[in-house]
């Protein structure tokens, strides 16, 4: 049986909201808009839980060139540590692999209209992904509102890994890694086309509302990962194959953000966001926030909800080899839950001897991840010797934490 | 019933068109002098960039859902 992906059409729900955009970019001008400040940050992140380690190094250095243009440039590193449920179950090694990212941001303002402008390349052994995007906003009623549209390609290519050199003694077995000439490399393509609106309700309160339609054309599954099918003649009950996704795929998204300026000095903030696609996965993020400045100090903190259907191709468990043409027991499509709580504080001092410098701040920030699976299970708990088997050992959940320490300065 | 949704969405852009393309702009009801607070850095939606496109990234590569809150990096994390 094919299970076929059903396409929506962005266009019927787009091409009304894109209209209304144009028509406004028309709309008279009456102030200039601004750029934004200029600053540099450096974040050093370290990420933990579910068997990986990930730790991370970024800068962000905005300047303004002129009256009209602020250029920004920005570079990430991440080392990923470990090997997560997916590599175990397969029976690979844990392995370490470095990310890296670039990316170059325009931002051209004349007179109420700001165009933004942007090129990424983000690097990994086994992924490469160019993107270039292009974004228009216009503000209008005497700043009120401020209409956004914006536009992104990525064009990405995937390759598979495989060890040449494994030395079981150590940490990190695979000594030397290849791409494998097998797999050759898969390309992946991505349009995003996204429509925005931000508006002043009163005084104390501002709306933000955003809607994003993604398409993906190309090779869409993961390398590594396997789907699982009964094997009832085997102790433990399963084998694996290959995972096996829809070429395409599509998705809107329609955020809303809400942020109140309370009786006193301090912020609250509420976030929703609608998610489906054609893989007939539907999600909810619900989100609030608080903000308490204090003397030289600002703190803040966050609950986030997580929920999501499981894709029309996902089973933890297929009843045989061929049951579909498409078949995925990635945990991303699965169903699922999460609660994501946070905590943030931030010191502002004046760095001496520096007069070019007129503020900086000093932040750390800690989220703690918990991942309730509701039809992903844990296969690395089945045991045949005591009757678990495959499909009736415990649901997976795990636990993470992230913790951020970043410095900016604004000049 | 979906080409009558798709009738109404362009009547309602093309409402929404002239009303801003009108000849006498809406007046603001926010006054400028009047958004002291809303100009305090804790209104802000995105105060620490680096942090959010940070954050935004560890979401996206744990979950299936994307887009409709800005850019995250790139990247497959998918391992």
């Amino acid at each position: 049986m094919q299970l076929r992906a059903r396409h929506s059409q962005p266009g019927r729900l787009l091409a009304p909201a894109i209209l209304a955009a144009a028509c406004a970019l028309y709309s008279p001008a009456s102030r200039t808009d601004v750029l934004p400040e200029d600053r540099a940050d450096a974040l050093a992140s370290h990420y933990s839980g579910g068997g990986q380690d990930i730790n991370g190094l970024s800068f962000l250095v905005r300047k303004k060139a002129g009256d009209h243009v602020s250029l920004s440039y920005s570079h990430l590193e991440d080392i990923v540590s470990g090997a997560s449920i997916d590599v175990r179950t397969s029976g690979a090694s844990p392995y370490r692999e470095k990310r890296s990212q670039d990316g170059l941001n325009a931002e051209i303002l004349y007179g109420k209209t700001t165009y933004t402008l942007g090129v990424t390349h983000s690097y990994e052994p086994d992924y490469r992904s160019n993107t270039a995007n292009f974004g228009i906003s216009q503000s209008m009623f005497g700043d009120l509102t401020t209409i956004s549209m914006s536009y992104r390609r990525t064009w990405n290519n995937v390759f598979k890994m495989v060890c040449l050199v494994d030395d079981k003694d150590l940490n990190y077995p695979c000594v030397e890694k290849v791409r494998d000439p097998a797999f050759g490399e898969k390309d992946m393509d991505e349009r995003s086309y996204g429509v925005g609106l931000s508006q002043i309700l009163t005084r104390n309160s501002v709306l933000s509302a955003n809607l994003e339609v993604i398409t993906d054309q190309g090779w869409l599954s993961n390398p590594y990962r396997s789907m699982m099918y009964a094997e009832p003649g085997t102790g433990a009950g399963f084998a694996l194959g290959p995972e096996v996704d829809p070429n395409t795929r599509t998705s809107n998204a329609l955020g809303l953000a809400y942020k109140y300026y309370l009786p006193w000095r301090a912020a609250l903030e509420a976030q929703y966001r609608y998610f489906t696609d054609t893989w007939h996965i539907r999600a909810h993020t619900a989100e609030l926030g608080y903000t308490q400045p204090w003397r030289h100090w600002t703190f803040d903190g966050s609950f986030r909800f997580y929920t999501q259907t499981h894709a029309d191709f996902y089973s933890d468990l297929f009843s045989s080899a061929n049951e579909f043409n498409f078949m995925s027991r990635n945990r991303e499509l699965s169903s699922f839950t999460s609660y994501t709580i946070g905590a943030g504080a931030s010191y502002d001092f004046q760095i001496p001897h520096a007069p070019w410098i007129t503020k900086s701040s000093a932040n750390f920030r800690v989220d703690h991840f918990l991942i309730d699976y509701k039809d992903f299970r844990d296969a690395l708990l089945i045991d045949p010797a005591k009757g678990v088997v495959a499909g009736s050992e415990p649901l997976y959940n795990v636990q993470l934490n992230v913790l951020q320490l970043f410095l900016s300065i604004y000049y | 019933m979906r080409s009558a949704r798709s009738v109404l969405g362009w009547l309602i852009a093309l409402l929404l068109c002239v009303q801003l393309c009108a000849c006498s702009p809406i007046q603001p009801w926010v006054k400028p002098y009047e958004r002291e607070r809303l100009a305090d850095p804790i209104m802000s939606f995105d105060p620490n960039p680096i942090s959010s496109a940070y954050m935004d990234h560890v979401f996206e590569v744990r979950a299936a859902s994307r887009g409709g809150e800005g850019a995250a990096g790139g990247g497959c994390g998918c391992n």
